[in-house]
């Protein structure tokens, strides 16, 4: 609450420990009194989940691991043996195979928020380039993951998405060899997949260290997108959001609990439950749900080679988005025409994940190239086209102090400040 | 920073934070369960806790070797002579003192654990001085009874948990 | 519009997720008969009596082909599968051989299964079951229900389908059987099931739609022993997470009242 507040260490113990590893301090200044924004909804609860679910990913991960055999004879039946004979093995398989799901649910909507508050901008432009980052290491991880069950969806899926680096010039054919550990996905791949997967969820980890430093350094935007002045606009980590984020952790909790208990294989592939098998492909080949709008923006383009950098595109214009959209005020709320653009954004996002569980033809065909076309203008035409002729609506002066420019007339809609459209 | 909690007495407001903080520590700690419970031996392997032998066809002086619980049990069909041998003995003079009784339900039977008591080798059956096994790795004898007589195994040789179905059927485990 | 409208949209979208639509190869594809199974619904449970009758067609009929190498005859008795009796169990599981080791001169050994084994299956291997298959080769069964669209409908449907009469206008090669349930209309698989063709011990009447029913039920339980365990832990942890709910709502309430 208090910037100028300082840690005391409190009795004997810690004012030893203090003067030699000033863990307490670390924790007290970082968790516990660190000051946070007074008017933060609940789109910011996020990333408290975001990291609750890296944890039971990889706790859960750690004990699949224990009973999982990671080669091609065998590692089908061990998954079986997992649901079946494992004391509560199913419990945790479900745990993991949904909790995937879920952690990307809870990612995109911690992108979309920092989408619209304007959260990537100056300065936190490492604090959302190092989420850009853990995102593409979530999509690798979690690609590999889907391949260890070893059912038909995942030998296909991997088959088909390593190709795409068969489509690069000269070196395509050489680097997917390397990478698949022979000609064709098998014993070697699953068992390089399966060190990887094990790897990578630790340099998440490691990254989310950084992101959640960065974050401290800068200190949370806010849903005004204005700075935060002084200790008015800020309350203490502890108690109110440390409470607040638990209490959204647990609504998501139990939206989760739904999915492991009473329809845990309804956001997986009846495929995958058939053991994989090189001779025979499966009708449809489709990635797990939260890669479905890359995949359509694969498949959008006739060229193989331009989808594929296009879909690699996609994500690598997000390293960008600090420097494309330049505007200096940050959230959407006073962004009348923005607002538009982005839910426009939004909308076709959802319409690209459902286009790429779609056969690519006809009007789906279609659809799709419409929103890939509106996904890169988004990033690359409109972003820099409206941080230059963009007239921002009226904001408040501060967090705390409502007051605006004396000439505008000031709305009250669910609490939040909305300017009339008279400006 | 901000102290929540009135320390001089309890509030309602109090109540309500120890309430959630109690269930919540609670619900918490039961997550931890299914993460140790895994640990325990699987369905499969508690499925094989216990084995069935047939030793209808061990002729006297014959031995059967089963595997239960990943260890070899001897199931051997003692001759008259060797029950004799086995029973005369002195027990109190052996090294780790048992009568031939307590270590077998029916005296035609030895069921005893194949693992040599003294570092986990599989003695071989009809070597040693004492008629009965021998463990190669640090040279311990065993009679009979399974009971360790020479070498340094410090106990005899285990009995496990077994009884007998029916003439035909050992259950051990 | 609101933000928090994204996430009921968000949601609507992932269920629309892709409808396969089969598109028959030949015939049309009938949608899913609903026969209503006890399991279904968050309450759901096994019918126990219908889980054992469908062991019987299972071990009677179908395993002359389709094996089930997830099952061990010990799954038959646990709790939350048809429960034989133990001693039940090792009497079925004593009827199958397996050959176990080998003797002093390397022959192999054969003796009777015992409830800790798998259920015996058919063939050696997929291409000697496909050899006797005319070429197609009959799905291993344990995952079957979980390995197909609405699986238990799917294959009750598809069980009880064969006597559909078929359309004139479609051509279906000879060694094929026509069944409109399956995708193309056209399955390797003769009519397995014929009234009457296993005796049920309970005195149950053994009709085509009876024995299809029986099956699809044992099958969907094969598919996931665990079912009424995870709905039943499932239900404990939702009331658990409900009330915690309401206490951790009415906390940050409070908590957050002096904050303006």
């Amino acid at each position: 609450m208090n910037h100028d507040y300082e840690y005391t260490p409190s009795n004997g113990f810690t004012k030893w420990l203090d003067k030699r590893l000033p863990l307490m301090r670390f924790a007290d200044e970082n968790m516990l009194s660190f000051p946070t924004p007074k008017n933060l909804n609940y789109f910011w609860t996020f990333g408290f989940i975001l990291t609750l679910s890296l944890v039971t990913q990889i706790i859960t991960g750690i004990v699949l691991a224990m009973h999982y055999t990671p080669h091609v004879l065998m590692a089908f039946d061990s998954i079986e043996h997992i649901m079946r004979d494992v004391n509560y093995g199913w419990l945790i398989r479900y745990i993991h195979a949904n909790g995937a799901s879920m952690f990307f649910l809870a990612v995109f909507i911690h992108m979309f928020r920092s989408l619209y508050y304007g959260s990537y901008k100056e300065p936190r432009e490492i604090l959302w380039i190092l989420g850009v980052v853990i995102f593409l290491l979530m999509i690798i991880t979690a690609f590999m993951g889907y391949v260890l069950v070893w059912g038909q969806m995942s030998f296909w899926g991997a088959t088909v998405i390593t190709n795409l680096v068969a489509t690069i010039p000269v070196v395509g054919e050489s680097i997917l060899t390397l990478l698949l550990g022979g000609f064709s996905v098998d014993n070697p791949t699953l068992n390089r997949f399966f060190s990887l997967h094990y790897l990578l969820p630790f340099v998440i980890f490691g990254v989310v260290i950084l992101h959640i430093w960065a974050l401290h350094v800068t200190g949370n935007n806010n849903p005004t997108g204005i700075s935060v002045k002084d200790s008015n606009d800020t309350i203490s980590f502890h108690p109110y959001y440390t409470v607040k984020d638990l209490f959204a952790y647990i609504v998501f909790l139990l939206m989760f609990s739904y999915f492991i208990f009473y329809n845990p294989n309804i956001l997986g592939h009846p495929d995958n439950y058939i053991e994989a098998d090189a001779m025979v492909t499966p009708a449809h080949i489709v990635p797990e749900w939260y890669l479905l709008p890359f995949y359509a923006i694969l498949r959008a383009v006739p060229d193989k080679l331009m989808g594929v950098l296009l879909m690699f595109g996609s994500i690598a214009v997000l390293f960008f988005l600090p420097w494309l959209d330049t505007m200096k005020v940050r959230s959407a709320r006073y962004r009348p025409v923005y607002k538009i653009f982005y839910f426009t954004f939004l909308i076709s996002c959802l319409l690209l994940g459902y286009l790429g569980g779609q056969a690519p033809e006809g009007i789906y065909l279609f659809l799709s190239r419409v929103c890939t076309i509106y996904y890169f203008a988004f990033f690359l035409v409109v972003m820099p086209l409206l941080s230059r002729y963009e007239k921002p609506s009226a904001m408040p002066i501060g967090i705390s102090n409502p007051a605006i420019d004396t000439s505008i007339e000031i709305d009250e809609v669910d609490g939040d400040l909305v300017p009339s459209a008279n400006t | 920073m901000t102290d929540i909690i009135d320390e001089n007495e309890p509030t309602r407001r109090d109540f309500l934070y120890i309430t959630t903080a109690v269930f919540g520590a609670t619900g918490a700690a039961t997550l931890a369960w299914p993460l140790i419970h895994q640990l325990n031996p699987d369905a499969s392997v508690s499925a094989l806790s216990s084995v069935e032998a047939d030793i209808s066809s061990i002729p006297e002086g014959g031995s059967l070797k089963v595997a239960w619980r990943g260890k070899p049990v001897f199931i051997r069909r003692r001759t008259k002579e060797e029950i004799l041998i086995a029973e005369n003995e002195d027990a109190a003079n052996l090294p780790h003192p048992e009568k031939d009784a307590e270590r077998v339900k029916n005296k035609e039977w030895l069921v005893v654990v194949g693992v040599c008591t003294h570092l986990g080798c599989i003695p071989i059956a009809d070597k040693g001085d004492f008629g009965g096994w021998f463990c190669p790795c640090h040279g311990s004898h065993y009679d009979i009874s399974g009971r360790i007589r020479k070498g340094p195994a410090p106990t005899n040789l285990e009995v496990p948990p077994y009884e007998f179905v029916n003439e035909s059927i050992i259950k051990i485990g | 519009m609101k933000l928090s409208q994204i996430v009921i949209i968000f949601f609507s979208l992932l269920f629309m997720q892709s409808n396969e639509n089969l598109i028959a190869a030949g015939g049309e594809t009938y949608k899913n008969l609903k026969p209503g199974f006890s399991f279904e619904g968050p309450f759901g449970k096994f019918d126990r009596e219908s889980l054992k009758r469908g062991y019987k067609v299972y071990s009677e009929v179908c395993s002359s082909c389709h094996g089930m190498k997830q099952l061990s005859y010990r799954n038959l008795s646990q709790k939350g599968g048809p429960e034989f009796s133990v001693e039940r169990v090792k009497e079925i599981a004593a009827d199958y051989f397996i050959i176990d080791g080998a003797d002093e001169y390397g022959d192999p050994v054969e003796r009777s299964r015992v409830p800790s084994d798998r259920f015996q299956a058919p063939f050696d291997n997929k291409d000697a079951a496909k050899a006797s298959n005319n070429g197609a080769y009959p799905p291993d069964l344990s995952l079957i229900v979980k390995a197909r669209s609405d699986g238990a409908n799917y294959i009750y449907s598809l069980l009880s389908g064969y006597e559909e009469p078929m359309p004139d206008s479609l051509n279906i090669d000879d060694s094929l059987s026509y069944n409109p349930w399956f995708p193309g209309a056209a399955i390797a698989m003769t009519q397995p099931l014929y009234d009457e063709m296993v005796e049920y011990e309970d005195g149950t009447e053994a009709t085509i739609k009876q024995m299809s029913y029986d099956v699809s039920n044992f099958l969907s339980w094969a598919a996931e022993p665990t079912m009424e365990e995870r709905k039943s832990l499932g239900l404990i942890v939702m009331g658990f997470l409900i009330i915690f709910l309401f206490l951790m709502f009415f906390s940050v309430r409070r908590l957050f009242k002096d904050v303006h």
